[in-house]
C-alpha cells in the first residue's frame, strides 16, 4: 500500500495527531502553537481536495481499518458528498481560525487542541461507513464542542453551554438506544449491510425497525437543530465566542449531512418495507423550522442572537431540499449548504466584529454613536445580509431558485413555495432594520472612545464573502457536480457494492 | 430472565427521564447517569442472553456469545463515563458562576424566603 491508498484516513488522523501535539505544546510559545495550528488545518485543503479529485468520476474510496472486510471491521468511506463535506468544513474551519487568532485562542486553555479535536469528529463523522462510528465521532465533535462553546467563560455562555451539554447527552443516550435495537434485529452496524439487511426485514420486526429508525431520525434532528428540537441552538450559539459559532455553522449540517447519508442507504426508493420512512416527517418539519427560524429572526434584540435564528432558518431550508428528495432538489439543497454555511459563519465574525467596535452597546440593536470605520463595516454587513437573505446576486439566490424548481412537481409546492418566499422577505426586513439601526441611527459620541475593528478581524469575512462569489462565479460547474452528488445518492446500491464487494 | 432484564431497563430509564426533567442540576446529573446505565445494560442485552458461554473462539467452547455488543457496550461506558465526569464539572462551575444550582440560573421562591 502506498500513501494514496491511504487518502481517506488522512482527515481523520492529521486533526488528532496535531491535536495531541498541541496539547504536548500547551507551554510553548503562542507563535508556535498558532503556527502548527494554522499550517495543519491549512494541509487539511490539500486532502480534501485530493478526496474531491478522487471520487470525482463516482468511485468511493473504501478504507477497511485494520484491513479487515466489511462488514465485520470498521470502514471509512469516501464518495462525492463526503468530499463534498470535507472541502466545506476544511474552508470553514480555515478562517474561523484565523479570526481566533485575533485573540480568542489566548482567552482560555488548549483553544486549538480542542479547534483539531472538533475537526478530528467532523471528518470522522463524514468518512465514516458505520454506525457505531458514527455515533463515537459525534461524541467527540461534541465534547471538543463543549470545550469549545465554554471557551473564554462567563455567566451566560456557563448557562447556554450547560443546556447544550444536558441536551445533547439525553441525545447520545437515544442514538444509542436507536443502534442497539438496530443490532438486535439486523446483527450488523456497518451502514451500507444495514441497508441491504433493511431492505429484507420481515413483516414482524418492521415496527421494532420502523421505530429505531426515527428514533434515529429524532437524534439527527436534535443535532439539526430541526423544529421542535432546536431550542438549545440560539442560546449557545449567540453567547460563544466568534470563530466557535462560525466553526459551529457546519456542526448543524453534521445533522444534516446524516440524515442524507443514512436515510439514503436504510430509507431510499428501492429498500423495501422502509421506504420513504421520512416522507411524512422531513419536509413540513423543515418548512416549520424555516419559518420559526425567520420569527426569531424578525424579535431578535442584538446582532449575534439574530445570526443564530438565521442559521436554524438556514437548516430549515437546507432540510426542506433533503426532505423532497428528487435529485434537483437534493443538488439544490446541496449546491446551498456550503453557501450557507459560509453566509452564517461570515455574519457571526462580522457580528463580533461589530460588537467589539461600538464599545459598551455591543451588537444590541439600541442606537449608540457611530463606530469607527462604519463606512466599511456597513458595507461588508450590506453584502453578508445579502448573502444570508438569499438575494441575487449572490450564490443563496441560486441556490434557492434551485429548490423552488426543484419543488414544482412536488405535492408539498404550494407550502415549499410560499414558506421560502415569505421568509425570504422576512429575512430582508430583519436584516435591513438591524442594518439601519446599527449603522444608521446614530448619533455623535461623547468622549466614548472606540477602538476601530482591525484589518486582521476583517479579512476571514472577507475571504468568507470571496469563496460565496466563488460559488456564484462557479456556479455552472459546481451546481453540475451538486447534480453528481444528488445522482449518487439516489443510486446507494453502488455504495453498498464498494463497501460489501464480494461478501454480498 | 428476559422479562426482568426489561423491567430492570425500563424502571432505569423511567427514573432517568423524570430526574432528569427536574430543575436543578444534581438531579439532572443523577438521570442522565441512569438514563447511561440502561443505555450500557440494553447494548448489552442486544447481543441476546447466554449464561456460561465464551465470547471468543477456544477449544472446548460447544456455543458462544456475541461479543461485538460487549465491545460496544464497554465504548458507551466510557463515553458516557467520560461526560458525567464533564457534565458535573460543568455543573459544579454553573453553581459558581450562577450562584445556585437551579438549571436556569433562577432563585426559587422559598430559597429567598429562606
Amino acid at each position: 500500500m502506498n500513501l494514496a491508498d491511504h487518502l481517506p484516513v488522512l482527515p481523520v488522523v492529521l486533526p488528532l495527531v496535531i491535536g495531541i501535539l498541541l496539547i504536548s505544546l500547551r507551554n510553548a510559545p503562542p507563535a508556535l502553537q498558532r503556527g502548527a495550528s494554522v499550517s495543519a488545518t491549512l494541509a487539511l485543503l490539500p486532502l480534501a481536495l485530493a478526496l474531491v479529485q478522487a471520487t470525482g468520476d463516482g468511485t468511493h474510496l473504501v478504507y477497511k481499518l485494520g484491513n479487515w472486510e466489511a462488514p465485520y471491521g470498521i470502514v471509512l468511506v469516501a464518495d462525492r458528498l463526503a468530499a463534498w463535506m470535507l472541502m466545506t468544513t476544511a474552508l470553514l474551519a480555515l478562517f474561523a481560525l484565523l479570526y481566533a487568532l485575533n485573540g480568542t485562542d489566548t482567552q482560555g486553555r488548549h483553544f486549538h487542541v480542542l479547534f483539531h479535536l472538533q475537526l478530528f469528529g467532523l471528518n470522522g463523522a463524514f468518512l465514516t461507513g458505520d454506525l457505531f462510528n458514527l455515533f463515537v465521532f459525534f461524541e467527540i465533535l461534541l465534547l471538543a464542542s463543549y470545550g469549545l462553546l465554554l471557551h473564554g467563560g462567563g455567566r451566560l455562555r456557563v448557562k447556554a453551554g450547560l443546556h447544550y451539554v444536558v441536551i445533547n447527552l439525553v441525545g447520545s443516550t437515544l442514538f444509542l438506544f436507536a443502534v442497539g435495537t438496530l443490532y438486535g434485529v439486523t446483527g450488523t452496524l456497518n451502514m451500507a449491510d444495514l441497508g441491504v439487511k433493511l431492505a429484507a426485514t420481515p413483516p414482524e420486526n418492521l415496527a421494532l425497525v420502523q421505530s429505531a429508525a426515527l428514533l434515529l431520525f429524532g437524534v439527527f434532528a436534535l443535532k439539526a437543530a430541526l423544529l421542535p428540537l432546536h431550542l438549545w441552538l440560539p442560546a449557545a450559539y449567540a453567547h460563544t465566542s466568534a470563530p466557535v459559532a462560525a466553526l459551529f455553522a457546519i456542526m448543524t449540517k453534521v445533522g444534516a449531512y446524516s440524515i442524507l447519508r443514512v436515510y439514503s442507504l436504510i430509507a431510499g426508493e428501492t429498500s423495501g418495507p422502509l421506504a420513504g420512512l421520512l416522507d411524512a416527517w422531513l419536509v413540513p418539519a423543515a418548512l416549520a423550522t424555516l419559518a420559526f427560524g425567520m420569527a426569531g429572526a424578525l424579535a431578535s434584540t442584538s446582532l449575534r442572537q439574530q445570526a443564530a435564528y438565521l442559521m436554524v432558518a438556514s437548516i430549515g431550508t437546507l432540510l426542506v431540499a433533503f426532505g423532497l428528495g428528487s435529485t434537483e432538489a437534493l443538488a439544490a439543497g446541496l449546491y446551498y449548504l456550503p453557501h450557507t454555511t459560509f453566509a452564517t459563519a461570515a455574519l457571526f465574525l462580522l457580528a463580533d466584529s461589530i460588537a467589539h467596535g461600538r464599545g459598551e452597546r455591543a451588537d444590541r440593536f439600541e442606537s449608540g454613536p457611530a463606530m469607527p470605520r462604519a463606512r466599511l463595516v456597513g458595507g461588508l454587513f450590506f453584502v453578508v445580509a445579502i448573502a444570508v437573505a438569499g438575494m441575487p446576486p449572490l450564490s443563496g439566490f441560486l441556490g434557492k431558485v434551485m429548490l423552488l424548481q426543484a419543488a414544482i412537481d412536488s405535492p408539498w409546492m404550494v407550502w415549499v413555495w410560499a414558506t421560502v418566499l415569505a421568509t425570504g422577505l422576512a429575512g430582508v426586513i430583519a436584516l435591513t432594520r438591524s442594518g439601519s439601526l446599527l449603522f444608521y441611527r446614530t448619533h455623535s459620541a461623547h468622549g466614548a472612545l472606540l477602538t476601530p475593528p482591525s484589518n486582521a478581524a476583517l479579512a476571514p469575512t472577507f475571504a468568507l464573502l470571496a469563496l460565496i462569489a466563488g460559488l456564484v462565479a462557479a456556479a455552472g460547474p459546481l451546481s453540475g457536480y451538486a447534480a453528481a452528488i444528488a445522482a449518487q445518492i439516489k443510486a446507494p446500491q453502488h455504495y453498498m457494492d464498494a463497501v460489501l464487494g464480494g461478501t454480498r | 430472565m428476559e422479562a426482568l432484564i426489561a423491567l430492570v431497563i425500563g424502571v432505569l430509564t423511567a427514573g432517568g427521564v423524570f430526574l432528569a426533567l427536574r430543575d436543578h442540576t444534581f438531579p439532572v446529573v443523577l438521570g442522565l447517569t441512569l438514563l447511561s446505565y440502561a443505555v450500557n445494560l440494553f447494548l448489552f442485552v442486544m447481543g441476546r442472553l447466554a449464561i456460561g458461554v465464551p465470547p471468543v473462539i477456544t477449544e472446548t467452547a460447544s456455543g458462544y456469545t456475541d461479543p461485538l455488543p460487549q465491545a460496544l457496550v464497554l465504548t458507551a461506558i466510557v463515553i458516557s463515563f467520560g461526560m458525567t465526569a464533564f457534565v458535573i464539572a460543568l455543573a459544579l462551575k454553573a453553581r459558581a458562576e450562577l450562584g445556585n444550582d437551579h438549571v436556569d440560573g433562577l432563585q426559587h421562591e422559598e430559597d429567598r424566603h429562606a
